[in-house]
């Protein structure tokens, strides 16, 4: 899994069986310490309750799918949790 | 599988209920040597390890299910073990 941060969603009238309510949003990858790091992705939220701005961590690959119910569709990153807190100290650079 | 070195922790209540009650550390890549390698996985933790750790995570989904003895769970990171020592050469 990785850190996101929710940055808007996207609306989709027709989708394949199994996606419709599935809500769909916007994420920008981060670094551990909240960077920006990657390209902005959509996500299903399998909490339901992600919005924009939060800090969420979502699941990549077949996994994602399995965070749906039901859990055979074609998703390929889904929000699995909404982050109260995070306390990250990565080391200084050594060189 | 992969070295990794922990240096963080997630706390969240609204979650999928797979991730009830299970700790979720944020791991860093490092090389043998223990530099860090770029990039990072959250993980679930299944050998109770802490900030500062050297871990070794596994990034694949069937296996993470087995050790976390879920069927149907929506993870593939897990830490599931505490290096001791590397010897590279």
């Amino acid at each position: 899994m990785l850190l996101g941060r929710v940055i808007g969603s996207v609306v989709a009238c027709e989708v394949c069986a199994g996606l419709e309510g599935t809500p769909l949003l916007l994420v920008q990858p981060l670094d551990p310490v909240q960077r920006p790091s990657g390209r902005v992705l959509v996500a299903a939220d399998a909490t339901r309750m992600a919005g924009p701005g939060e800090l969420v961590y979502f699941e990549g690959g077949r996994e994602a799918a399995l965070a749906l119910d039901p859990s055979f569709v074609p998703v390929d990153h889904a929000i699995v949790g909404i982050v109260d807190r995070i306390d990250v100290r990565t080391p200084e650079p050594s060189s | 599988m992969t070295l990794g070195r922990v240096v963080g922790e997630i706390h969240s209540t609204v979650n999928h209920p797979f991730y009830n009650a299970r700790k979720l550390l944020v791991v860093e890549r490092v090389r043998p040597d223990g530099s860090a390698a770029g990039g990072y996985l959250v993980a679930v933790d299944a050998v109770d390890a802490g900030r500062g750790d050297a871990v070794l995570v596994l990034d694949e989904g069937n296996g993470a299910r087995q050790v976390l003895a879920s069927a149907d769970g929506p993870v593939r990171s897990v830490i599931v073990g505490i290096v001791d020592r590397v010897e590279a050469g």
